[in-house]
């Protein structure tokens, strides 16, 4: 997601929160999370159903989610934050222990999502909707085989300088390192000297670093992005030569989860609407609106099956299983703040 | 000068203005001062304990392992290509600012309110809307590319976008306003009669521009060189956006601080030193005007 996006939906957000009727519920409901990412139709059901006013806000990056708690500047209920900012947060003692895995609905959560290394036992946190970082080829420019981060790293002719990279250190160097076959949260100086070496003599064909990954395929000024499934899914919508790949070196996964930051006031509500949120017919408006997975059994039904069948979304059977990575160590931190660093010098 | 009126009264009226700039400047320096002499928590935030680490790294890099210092110029690197961008965009900005602001000062009154809202009007709009409307003109697929192509000028696209041609020239557009207006509220004040003075002592038109039109520019010059220059050293968007995110400058390096990198110290410590600069810069300004008797800002 990108500032660019979100601002602009943040002004939407303003816009119908300025517009909306303002009959008085029982209770209130304070969210706080990425723009363009909560379903109105949700929102409208639980506020219908629980007599609950919901109030959404945005954020524009972890970062700033996470700041702005530790500021103390709460009143938010609801959070939604990625898995390693999942991890950071209950190690921080900043969320709620609201014991999810207690929940009715709880049932309804696919295994796979419920020892996860963030929340091994769910008692803080849901799954709100998960998806994978690799990256995007325009096949009209790509010839020949593309399931290999080769076409980043050494890329064919038509592809040079037409590459787009995320502004994202932890993304960009996890790619080298699975292109490099070397382990992941690396504190190793040797390992991270040949991904400096890979990322600079790769450079040469970059054309840019940006997280706005959509308008630069779709307008044809990059032929090879890094980008997210759900948002390649987009560009593809734009532009049918897009194709999103899972790389056979392997790809990030990241799921996004819904938490009770310290000190929310309507705690009941905020349990509610987690609750209410692992019922299959209600997770599935999350993917119908937002176009990532989400993490309940049984959602497929509702969803749209045009959107149920996008290879985006359902990843072929003979790809690697999508990996996740914990928050890495304050030493291979500090070395991917200087390998990165001296890539951008 | 008139005698000042009553002290009291006097500091009532200020009052507002000093309460917001201790609560909206004082407090905030501060608190970054104090953050680049701890230590960085490890998810973010800092640990209440005195480290001078974080000036250590401006300048050495620390092996992660035995502990020993090596010179690095890293970061070094970074400050001084920001310096250099917004260097070359001031002058950039005077050599288009003085005949733009002595064109306007010249009109007659009724057209001068025209032009200097032409000045303005653009940057209504905000930057970021504008950076990235720069990027669009300027790409491989965008207009002045694709017109150069069509008329047949070029064969292919010329490498306009992401690189630091752009990044200079999305910080010339950002500021020139900045420069135009002091340097044109310098010229208006100009008596155009010193001017028929000098010629009538037989002063030539490059004379008369050394010693009649420049003193008087100066303030002008001064002023704008550094509301262009300081926030130029600390520009981010155009680098992110027209440079593509592939060489940072300052500004860049300590929002990768607050943000990935998780560094709050190292970045509070990056500002710090880049507030410290800006007003060596101001305060050297202020004393060489002070020196030749003109004033600043």
């Amino acid at each position: 997601m990108t500032v660019k996006t979100l601002s602009r939906t943040a002004i939407l957000a303003l816009g119908t929160a300025i517009l909306a009727p303002t009959a008085h519920a029982e209770g209130d409901l304070y969210i706080y999370s990425w723009g363009e990412y909560t379903p109105p139709d949700l929102v409208d059901k639980f506020e219908a159903e629980f007599d609950v006013d919901i109030h959404i806000d945005t954020y524009d990056s972890m970062e700033t989610m996470v700041a702005k708690l530790r500021a103390g500047a709460g009143g938010y209920d609801i959070i939604v934050p990625g898995d390693g900012t999942m991890q950071i947060l209950i190690a921080e003692d900043m969320v709620e222990k609201i014991n999810v895995f207690a929940m009715p609905n709880f049932a309804h959560v696919d295994e796979r999502w419920r020892e996860v290394y963030w929340d091994p036992k769910r008692e803080y946190s849901a799954p709100w909707a998960w998806g994978s970082t690799a990256f995007v080829v325009d096949t009209d420019v790509v010839q020949g085989e593309y399931d290999t981060l080769a076409v980043l790293f050494d890329p064919a002719d038509a592809v040079k300088g037409k590459i787009n990279m995320l502004r994202d250190l932890n993304d960009v160097i996890n790619m080298a390192l699975r292109y490099l076959d070397l382990p992941r949260c690396n504190d190793n100086p040797e390992d991270m000297k040949k991904v400096l070496a890979l990322l600079q003599t790769q450079k040469e064909w970059v054309k840019s670093f940006d997280s706005e990954t959509k308008e630069p395929l779709v307008s044809g000024e990059a032929a090879v992005s890094m980008s997210w499934n759900g948002y390649a899914m987009r560009a593809r919508d734009e532009k049918p030569s897009l194709t999103y790949v899972y790389p056979k070196e392997g790809f990030t996964g990241w799921m996004d989860n819904l938490a009770v930051p310290k000190g929310a006031q309507n705690i009941e509500n905020a349990k509610a609407f987690i609750n209410f949120v692992m019922a299959p017919e209600n997770a599935a408006m999350i993917t119908n609106y937002a176009r990532y997975s989400n993490g309940i059994k049984g959602s497929d039904a509702f969803v749209d099956p045009d959107l149920a069948a996008a290879p985006e979304m359902t990843p072929p059977a003979d790809v690697p299983a999508p990996e996740f990575i914990p928050v890495c160590s304050p030493e291979s931190i500090e070395l991917y703040d200087r390998i990165w660093t001296k890539l951008m010098n | 000068m008139k005698a000042p009126p009553d002290t009291g009264l006097a500091a009532l009226l200020l009052s507002p203005a000093l309460l917001i700039i201790a609560v909206f400047m004082v407090v905030p320096i501060g608190i970054t001062t104090l953050y680049s002499f701890l230590e960085p928590a490890r998810f973010g935030g800092v640990i209440w304990e005195y480290s001078p680490e974080a000036y250590i790294r401006l300048l050495f890099e620390r092996d992660i392992f035995d502990d020993t210092l090596s010179f690095s110029t890293d970061y070094l690197r970074i400050f001084l290509r920001s310096l250099m961008q917004a260097g070359v965009a001031t002058l950039l900005c005077l050599i288009i600012g003085i005949p733009t602001a002595w064109f306007i000062a010249t009109r007659p009154d009724r057209q001068k309110t025209l032009w200097l809202m032409l000045v303005t009007v653009p940057y209504w709009v905000n930057l970021l809307v504008r950076t990235i409307a720069m990027l669009l003109i300027l790409r491989d697929e965008g207009p002045v590319n694709e017109t150069l192509q069509l008329i047949g000028l070029t064969a292919g696209p010329l490498p306009l976008s992401y690189n630091n041609f752009a990044v200079g020239l999305g910080l010339v557009y950002s500021f020139l306003p900045f420069m135009i207006l002091p340097l044109y509220a310098a010229i208006e004040r100009f008596d155009f009669s010193l001017l028929e003075a000098a010629y009538d002592l037989h002063a030539n038109r490059w004379k008369a521009f050394v010693g009649v039109v420049l003193p008087i520019l100066r303030p002008g010059v001064v002023a704008g060189s550094l509301l262009v220059f300081i926030p130029g050293i600390g520009a981010f968007l155009a680098p992110d956006i027209l440079g593509g995110g592939k060489t940072m400058m300052i500004g860049n390096l300590i929002g990768q601080q607050f943000q990935g990198s998780r560094n709050w110290p190292f970045g509070a410590a990056l500002s710090t030193v880049l507030l410290s600069l800006t007003l060596i810069a101001l305060f050297w300004s202020a004393r060489r005007a002070a020196k030749s008797g003109a004033q600043v800002l």
